[in-house]
């Protein structure tokens, strides 16, 4: 249903080849998806006015008429003016000289705040500080639990109240916790609310008062729709805050809401939560955000997942064996575990521009399907260490015991041996010169 | 209905309705000259209300045309016109939680309140009379187990609960089996959130509705719960676990806050799927029954 705003604005400028000028009409055309492309995306809509004004703005002056391909032009303002709107990338946080250094986390009932401070918690200890967290959401049934068994799992002390204890208090007491087990950072997880909930605010902003936090980071859930902006709003009045922590970043929403807040409240984004995983929180980068948020894939992160998920050693040994063709079914299957640690097939293809919303569907149709790998990896893993290093040698029996082994079938271990010859035998020509690589003459990549 | 239902409603959508109405009256008060400026205005009302930009655009195409054919004469008559096209989108039966007896899975993304959704239903039903059997499929998130544990005893209902990090599916096996001990006939799944986009975590959600269907002579169903401050990514959610287990109907929380929940009409819309709950407020009563024309009107304030 949501093509990317390229695809889109290809097909309004489609009728243009040839001719130099755009009309007004074709103008409000394209403004009209960008507009809903940005509203698909949970932009809020009067964010969505302004911005739309702007880029209109500026679409209307000349290098627009002048350029061959006004699609893409229109496209590039977009993209720069939604990641100057998206601010600096700032993610670090920014420490005082105070010690300890007070964090404190507020945010919408499920947007992630108790995930979200023990991932800052692992994330400070990684850069060589010593964190303590403290539970004051005494409200949700088994929040302090939650904290407590995250804690538990880092190996990062939580500090927790007596029940009944009131939160500002435990804060209060959480801070001395520190100075007398020499912690360094505390990281104080709020009670989640609605935020037309005075009375939470307002504790909210006792506890602010009560220990003077360094930074006040609200938690929002990337999926949030138009009200962001009424509850950023509220919470920038009513206790403030000096930056956001953007949650839920590994679904496929394009997160709107950071830009509603970024714009509305003008506080910087300074993280994003990629992961259940703990260790799965990212810096900020504007560009990326701008990107995804038009649906336009994000190529630099699949890169760099990549360069994390292969170590160099390994990928130089990879490169020599594959240009000596001495390529064996055991450096195929490297290769796929290697691939397969960057994330699920659907989230690495998600990172592909064009290729943004490719459902499970699409992708059993084009062949790519996470079960397929599966099924290759079993089938390789059935084979003796000699049958992986010379092929040649399994015969039939053998592909009906490394079948049966896999669990798999004899055309499936067929199919594999010939896709693996094949493979070597296109290696062999690239080596010796013969096969063209890429695409024809001319393609951006 | 349970009595005072409308009221409490009212109260939870009380600033849906006094923001959404009072834009639409400001609107509207312009006048019977209605020009483009002001359905452009109604279309960012109901965009404002998560309804989505060509869903906010085809429904006030369709109320143009309405209030042309029908001349419709005030501002009143558009209002509630707006309010009977969006109920008219709306369905809100078969009501699962009305089957006797049955099995239901709770199945949603992180953080949108199916651990609170299963406590305040078991509480309902065991009210009424029901026996209820809780599972705790919820077997990765810390403290979930307890989460829900604390619900179940302030409802007084039974919870099969397992250690974390057990198999979910395991943890249903032996909630039907309890179920058939004590002769209950309501079992009601809480399941772990997850993203739809995980393949390996959506699978494994279908082998805890496999293991439901194969344990239980009860039909089972499965209930999509649906945080109102979603945006437009509810309708990808909904599709893919419409997708991947075929879902029976939507429980909306969190419409106690200024969200107004539009998601879950686009939802109920496209997939055919009845809404069957709403969460106005925190209190272990407040998971109240849907009307459509009710929060429809609460919608667009009319």
């Amino acid at each position: 249903m949501f093509e990317n705003l390229t695809e889109r604005l290809q097909g309004v400028f489609s009728k243009l080849t040839g001719r130099g000028k755009l009309s007004e009409a074709e103008i409000d055309a394209a403004m009209r998806e960008v507009r809903m492309a940005l509203l698909e995306a949970d932009v809020n809509f009067t964010v969505v006015k302004d911005f739309v004004a702007r880029v209109r703005e500026r679409a209307v002056g000349a290098d627009v008429l002048r350029s061959l391909t006004p699609g893409q032009t229109v496209v590039k303002i977009v993209l720069d003016e939604l990641t100057a709107l998206m601010g600096t990338s700032e993610s670090r946080l920014a420490f005082s000289g105070r010690v300890p250094n007070v964090v404190m986390l507020v945010g919408l009932q499920g947007s992630g705040k108790t995930t979200a401070a023990a991932k800052l918690a692992n994330l400070v200890r990684k850069q060589g500080r010593r964190p303590l967290m403290v539970a004051c959401d005494v409200y949700r049934p088994a929040a302090i639990e939650q904290l407590v068994t995250l804690g538990r799992e880092l190996d990062i002390p939580v500090h927790r109240g007596e029940p009944g204890e009131d939160p500002v208090a435990i804060a209060r007491a959480g801070v001395k916790e520190a100075v007398a087990t020499m912690r360094d950072v505390v990281l104080i997880d709020t009670a989640g609310r609605l935020h037309v909930d005075e009375e939470m605010m307002a504790e909210a902003a006792s506890i602010r008062d009560a220990v003077h936090p360094d930074q006040v980071l609200m938690v929002v859930d990337a999926m949030t729709g138009q009200d962001a902006v009424a509850s950023a709003s509220a919470f920038s009045e009513r206790v403030d805050f000096d930056g956001v922590v953007v949650t839920k970043m590994d679904g496929d929403a394009r997160g709107g809401a950071a830009l509603s807040v970024r714009t509305v409240t003008g506080k910087p984004i300074k993280f994003v939560g990629t992961g259940e995983k703990l260790d799965a929180l990212e810096p900020f980068h504007p560009d990326r955000m701008a990107r995804r948020i038009l649906g336009m894939g994000d190529v630099v992160s699949l890169i760099e997942k990549a360069q994390e998920s292969v170590a160099d050693a390994e990928a130089a040994e990879l490169e020599k064996r594959i240009r000596s063709a001495d390529f064996t079914l055991d450096d195929f299957l490297s290769q796929l575990q290697q691939v397969r640690k960057m994330g699920s097939l659907q989230d690495v293809l998600g990172m592909i521009p064009g290729l943004g919303r490719m459902d499970r569907s699409a992708m059993a149709e084009a062949g790519l399907d996470e079960g397929a790998l599966d099924r290759t990896q079993a089938i390789i893993l059935s084979m003796s260490a000699q049958e992986r290093r010379k092929p040649q040698v399994i015969n039939g029996q053998r592909r009906v015991r490394i079948a049966r082994g896999s669990g798999t079938s004899v055309q499936e271990v067929n199919r594999l041996l010939d896709q693996f010859t094949q493979t070597k035998k296109l290696m062999r020509r690239m080596q010796s010169g013969k096969a063209r690589f890429g695409g024809p003459k001319g393609m951006p990549f | 209905m349970s009595p005072g239902w409308t009221d409490r409603l009212t109260a939870g959508l009380h600033r849906t309705r006094a923001r959404v109405g009072d834009s639409i009256s400001q609107l509207i008060g312009r006048g019977p000259d209605l020009g483009a400026e002001f359905w452009d205005g109604l279309v960012d009302t109901l965009v404002a209300a998560d309804m989505g930009g060509a869903a906010s655009v085809e429904i006030v195409d369709a109320l143009r045309s309405r209030a042309r054919r029908d001349g419709l004469p005030d501002a009143d008559a558009v209002r509630s016109a707006l309010a009977d096209l969006v109920a008219s989108e709306l369905i809100t039966s078969p009501d699962p939680f009305a089957l006797t007896p049955v099995t239901v899975l709770f199945v949603g993304v992180n953080g949108t309140g199916k651990t609170t959704s299963v406590g305040k239903i078991a509480a309902e039903a065991a009210a009424q009379g029901r026996r209820v059997v809780v599972g705790s499929a919820d077997t990765y998130r810390a403290a979930a187990i307890e989460q829900l544990h604390v619900w179940t005893d302030r409802a007084g209902v039974p919870v099969v609960e397992r250690e974390r990090g057990t198999d979910p599916a395991s943890v249903v096996f032996e909630t039907l089996a309890q179920a058939r001990e004590v002769e209950a006939d309501m079992v009601l799944v809480d399941t772990a959130g997850r993203l739809h986009t995980s393949a390996d975590l959506m699978e494994q959600l279908r082998k805890v509705q496999r293991v439901a269907k194969g344990q239980s002579a009860f039909p089972v169903r499965c209930v999509l719960v649906l945080d109102a401050t979603t945006g437009q990514n509810g309708l990808a959610q909904a599709r893919a676990f419409d997708e991947a287990l075929g879902l029976d109907a939507i429980v909306l929380t969190k419409l106690d806050g200024t969200a107004r929940g539009g998601i879950a009409v686009a939802a109920s819309r496209e997939l055919r799927l009845p809404i069957v709950r709403i969460g106005v407020g925190e209190s272990l009563d407040d998971l109240q029954s849907f009307q459509a024309l009710e929060f429809a009107q609460a919608l667009v304030g009319a």
